[in-house]
């Protein structure tokens, strides 16, 4: 509460966006989470709250004869501004809200302070809804094929992994050891995704420390394993995300790519992600064509074109649809990394997942493929999404270039993703705004450092809770379009600008419905209707599909509070 | 003349057709006056009939003795044809070539084609212009039949709506101020305020200034008093300027100062053409990069022509619904940029026009009885190499802009997008008459109800209609004010990526969404008789009861 200068300013206008014209007059207070304000419109006496931790940039523009306007740039693309009347508070405003959104020690994060006023059997029941273990199991694990290691108990070996992985029945403890040491950060090749059909797997790592010619028995021998665990295969495949021109760059630094000659049977591919600078310098140019006013169509084409956004994000698709056409048409492995193997390895090997196997285009799943790919194998959640004041160098939307992965595919497949768009939205809002615990630090080791189990909640109880909200009303369990594995065409007009998640300022309640609008409702309608009539007679055969009911109870009791699941514009 | 004159080889075997997302199919190639058909005689494939007049280009290539022509349609659709045998080929590509390209308007396929089904609605009947003004007539506004001959607007239809106070001899002089003789006639009249859209030629004011007092009068007698009126110019400033050295122009201040002139930038003729080129060879090219898509996309400029459309129909729409004033709109000839422009503004003020029978009346009132020169416009399509002199996809721009509304209100339209590419593809190449032509006199001297058949007649028929209604619709009577952001309009994939991407699972996705509102009536109905059961049950038993 030291930060905050003033709590609470009067006469504040908040303008919107689509009407600045008519601003809306209220109180804006300052919590130690939240700016709220309240309108004082009578009648609606609407709120608006905005998190802390999702303001990205506090921002005071030159004074006008009506205040001094203050605009509140969010992480998720939101935009408030606000004209507040009084110079002085205006000020006091921004270094309070510029301290505010830039918390500099993990304790200040609002998840420590969120208390969703549920009992600590609640709190661990949502913890463990996400069971990793059971996700190696589902897959088919271990088997005759692959085995859980112990090397890396207590972070042992490798201190950004988590410490229960997947290698092959062959590997001992010292192949892991010694491969571990030829890789970045240790991080050896290890099982992601098994492809239970054909026994095909993704393993992924960090690139090797090959230089112009270094190499390791241990790490032949590793991905010699993998090939041979594979039995309907003679090779596989090891691909590199990297441009090929960033690849050969790290040889100076020692580091690089395999050899072929020095690994038997692996068939080498680049696949051209571009690295972490590239994408933030990409978003911010087009956030930037986001934000003209009135743009004409070629101010926008250019400016989409001129970010490179879109080349990017097929660049990922593209690696995603390399890697699940290997392991499902080929019915090869491969073995995936690029540098460090925490942004586009876990961008390509999740969205080959998604392609591959059609339980991660469920709710659940989904669930799981981020807590696997990205939370339990070290991608860099709080330097990515700058949850604390720090290098803003270490700050890439890589998590949101995956998100759009899923939604560009929902366009092409709209029957067959479980969750709708808002899920996408809600699961973007809560990676930067650190609500709750699973999102936060580096590392699952971090994580267990700051007792996050303990002291925050779970982020996957809660948005099962509140699944009726993400269900997809075209999706249909046993629709031809869920079933087996999804082949989406890359050209690229498939491509399309995501208005949802970059045009947030544009007023949602100003919108027509959409057409999943209109289906939820009808379905909801619907299920109304059938209960009405299985109370009194039968329903109608074939034609019942409530999806979200099937795996009702596996996320325990509906206990969280639903007030705090709508910080914004709740009403 | 005989089509057999032109057709020198009327059957080939072992061709091999290619069509995009279809299995190949061997078969026999046959000629006939009016179509393209290749049967396989199998009972499992697809025949493909292929009208003559919906082929934009052919190309030949040859391998060996192997020929291909490579048949590319004004709906977009390019196929390929492997005839065996050189001559053959040539013979085959040159009919094509004659076929496609027959001068005469009598000779097209509606005169010859016969319905396979009993015409219950007579479409050329639906929407006879005293029909469709009566009802907008109010006591303000009379029907004129000043051009009952065509004699002073030959591209008018023989009854206009005119403002009561205006007799016909006033009429004759202002044709003779206006383009073409496009006097300002009534457009639409919103029912709300009164307020009115009218629309005519440019006023040929020339370099001089020319004034002409009845115009002057007309436009003024459907002002209220005191109130001004806007004019719409859909050229940009500098090109009505221009305008003025041929002896065109456009409405000046001091001569009409009860109303505010505004231009905007609609383009016209080859440009558009020019535009749908780029963008269908942009939408073709399946080996380019994103930058080389998005750099061809932006320099097509075909979005920048739907904008600036949409944008100026929104205009004129909140002119009359939020400022309450009265409308003129006009370009050069009134024919193009002028009905886009009033067409898609009552499609956003007037509930009716979002239905499947108001979109109907709107398109013969606004397009085919507003003098749109369809048989010129639609000549030729996006594959032609022959120089454009009057092509231009004016209609199909129209078409993209009720999609672009269409989709951002997905349930206030009774019709869907299936409709739109139906229309799309009918004014291009067609069995129906209804395109034919290129005013209500050609229409008139073709003898096109007595010896076509309307394609209003085959798509109102219940069982055609069923697919183009919009299962989302829930009739809406506001005006619906679509987002011009450019972020806010897409490609319109259904026209323009048709043939490029496969369409399965947007179908399928379709009938989902038909099943699921299928269902949720099904089951409304099943409530609401059990409701009924169980009311009679308990007003029974009361009965029962009662000693």
């Amino acid at each position: 509460m030291e930060h905050i200068r003033t709590p609470k300013v009067e006469h504040v206008s908040l303008i919107d966006r689509a009407s600045p014209r008519k601003p809306c007059v209220g109180t804006l207070y300052l919590t130690a989470s939240h700016s709220i304000f309240v309108e004082h419109d009578a009648e609606r006496h609407r709120e608006t709250w905005v998190l802390h931790s999702l303001v990205c940039l506090v921002e005071k523009l030159p004074t006008t004869p009506a205040g001094c306007p203050l605009l509140l740039r969010c992480r998720n693309f939101q935009v408030f501004q606000f004209i507040i009347p009084q110079e002085k508070d205006c000020q006091d405003v921004h270094a309070s809200l510029t301290r505010l959104s830039r918390p500099e020690r993990y304790a200040e994060l609002y998840c420590f302070s969120f208390n969703p006023n549920t009992d600590k059997e609640a709190r661990e029941e949502g913890w463990s809804a996400i069971d990793l273990q059971a996700e190696y199991r589902r897959m088919g694990l271990p088997n005759h094929l692959w085995q859980l290691t112990m090397a890396n108990r207590d972070y042992r070996v490798c201190d950004t992994y988590p410490s229960d992985l997947y290698v092959p029945k062959s590997v001992t403890t010292p192949i892991v050891v010694g491969s571990s040491k030829f890789r970045s950060r240790g991080r050896f090749p290890t099982l992601t995704y098994y492809h239970r059909d054909n026994h095909a797997t993704i393993c992924r790592s960090s690139q090797p420390l090959s230089g112009f010619s270094a190499r390791c028995l241990e790490d032949e021998q590793m991905l010699q394993a993998i090939t041979s665990s594979n039995p309907g295969s003679s090779f596989m495949y090891v691909v590199d995300t990297r441009p090929k021109l960033n690849a050969m760059a790290n040889r100076a630094a020692g580091k690089g790519y395999e050899n072929e000659d020095n690994y038997s049977n692996i068939r080498f591919q680049f696949l051209g992600i571009e690295n972490i600078h590239v994408m933030r310098s990409s978003q911010q140019k087009m956030f930037e064509v986001c934000d003209l006013r009135s743009p004409t169509m070629t101010d926008f084409l250019w400016g989409l074109e001129n970010s490179g956004w879109l080349k990017h994000i097929k660049a990922i698709l593209d690696a995603g649809v390399f890697i699940a056409r290997a392991v499902a048409e080929e019915g090869v492995s491969v073995l995936v990394h690029c540098s460090d193997g925490w942004d586009r390895t876990a961008q390509a090997c999740s969205v080959a997942s998604l392609l591959l196997d059609p339980f991660y285009r469920t709710l659940k799943g989904l669930m799981v493929l981020i807590e696997r790919d990205w939370v339990s194998f070290g991608h860099k959640f709080s330097h990515r999404y700058g949850h604390l004041d720090g290098d803003p160098r270490e700050v890439s939307p890589v998590m949101d270039q995956f998100l759009e992965c899923v939604w560009q595919l929902s366009l092409q497949f709209p029957c067959a993703f479980e969750y709708n768009e808002r899920f996408l939205l809600h699961l973007h809002e809560q990676i930067h705004s650190c609500q709750f615990g699973n999102f936060l630090g580096n590392s699952q080791k971090e994580r267990e450092e700051l007792r996050v189990r303990e002291r925050t909640h779970s982020v996957w109880a809660h948005l099962w809770m509140n699944r009726a909200d993400y269900i997809n009303p075209l999706y249909r369990p046993d629709h031809s379009q869920t079933q087996g594995v999804l082949r989406p065409a890359t050209a690229p007009y498939c491509f399309k600008f995501w208005r949802g998640m970059y045009c947030r300022s544009e007023q949602v309640h100003q919108r027509p419905p959409t057409v999943t609008d209109v289906l939820t409702t009808v379905r909801e309608e619907s299920q109304q209707l059938e209960a009405e009539l299985s109370a009194q007679q039968e329903v109608p055969r074939g034609t019942a599909h409530p999806a979200s009911e099937q795996e009702n109870g596996d996320f325990g009791k509906d206990a969280y509070d639903e007030r705090h699941s709508q910080d914004e514009h709740s009403e | 003349m005989e089509f057999a004159e032109l057709i020198k080889t009327p059957r080939v075997d072992g061709v091999v057709l290619h069509r995009p997302f279809m299995p190949t199919v061997e078969g026999t190639l046959c000629l006939t006056g009016h179509h393209l058909i290749l049967s396989s005689r199998q009972d499992n494939t697809e025949e493909l009939w292929l009208l003559h007049s919906n082929i934009d280009y052919i190309e030949k290539r040859f391998v060996g003795s192997l020929g291909t022509i490579i048949v590319k349609c004004k709906d977009l659709r390019i196929i390929q044809l492997d005839i065996p045998g050189m001559e053959e080929c040539l013979n085959i590509a040159s009919s094509i070539e004659a076929l496609s390209t027959l001068d005469s308007v009598s000779l097209m396929y509606p005169f010859f084609y016969r319905p396979m089904f009993e015409v219950v609605e007579d479409g050329w009947n639906m929407f006879l212009p005293e029909e469709i003004t009566l009802t907008l007539l109010t006591d303000e506004w009379r029907l004129s039949s000043v051009n009952k001959d065509f004699g002073v607007c030959p591209t008018y239809p023989q009854l206009v709506a005119v403002p009561k106070a205006v007799d016909d001899d006033t009429l004759r002089k202002v044709a003779t101020f206006r383009h073409g003789g496009r006097f300002p006639v009534l457009s639409y009249y919103h029912k709300k305020n009164g307020m009115v859209m009218m629309r005519a030629g440019q006023p040929l004011t020339g370099t001089n200034g020319r004034r002409c007092k009845e115009d002057e009068k007309l436009i003024n007698a459907t002002l209220r008093p005191g109130k001004r009126g806007y004019i719409i110019d859909t050229r940009a400033i500098n090109v009505a300027q221009q305008a003025k050295a041929r002896g065109g122009g456009f409405e000046q201040e001091a001569s009409y100062p009860q109303w505010r002139r505004i231009h905007k930038a609609i383009e016209r003729y080859n440009i558009l053409q020019e535009s749908l080129i780029k963008l269908v060879e942009a939408c073709n090219d399946q080996s380019q990069s994103m930058d080389r898509w998005l750099s061809k996309l932006e320099a097509s400029n075909w979005q920048t022509h739907v904008k600036e459309i949409v944008t100026t129909a929104c205009l004129a729409a909140q002119c009359i619904d939020r400022e309450g004033a009265s409308v003129l709109v006009h370009g050069t000839e009134g024919t193009d940029s002028t009905l886009q422009v009033t067409s898609l503004a009552q499609i956003i003020l007037d509930p009716c026009c979002r239905t499947m029978r108001g979109f109907q009346s709107l398109v013969e009132r606004e397009w085919l009885q507003a003098g749109h020169p369809f048989q010129q416009r639609c000549a030729q399509s996006a594959y032609s190499n022959s120089k454009a002199r009057l092509e231009a996809p004016v209609f199909l721009l129209f078409l993209d802009c009720v999609w672009q509304v269409l989709r951002q209100f997905p349930c206030s339209f009774q019709f869907n997008e299936h409709f739109l590419v139906l229309l799309f593809e009918h004014a291009y190449a067609s069995q129906f008459g209804t395109f034919l032509g290129n005013n209500a006199a050609e229409r008139l001297k073709l003898k096109l109800p007595q010896k076509t058949v309307s394609l209003w007649s085959w798509v109102n028929r219940p069982q055609e209609m069923e697919r183009f209604l919009n299962p989302l619709y829930e009739p809406n009577n506001l005006v619906i004010w679509p987002s011009v952001a450019p972020q806010s309009l897409l490609l319109w994939e259904g026209v323009f990526l048709r043939w490029n991407r496969s369409s399965k699972c947007l179908d399928e996705a379709y009938d989902e969404m038909v099943h699921i509102i299928e269902y949720n009536k099904e089951l409304q109905s099943k409530v609401n008789a059990l409701r009924r059961q169980l009311a009679q049950l308990e007003t029974g038993d009361g009965l029962l009861e009662t000693p």
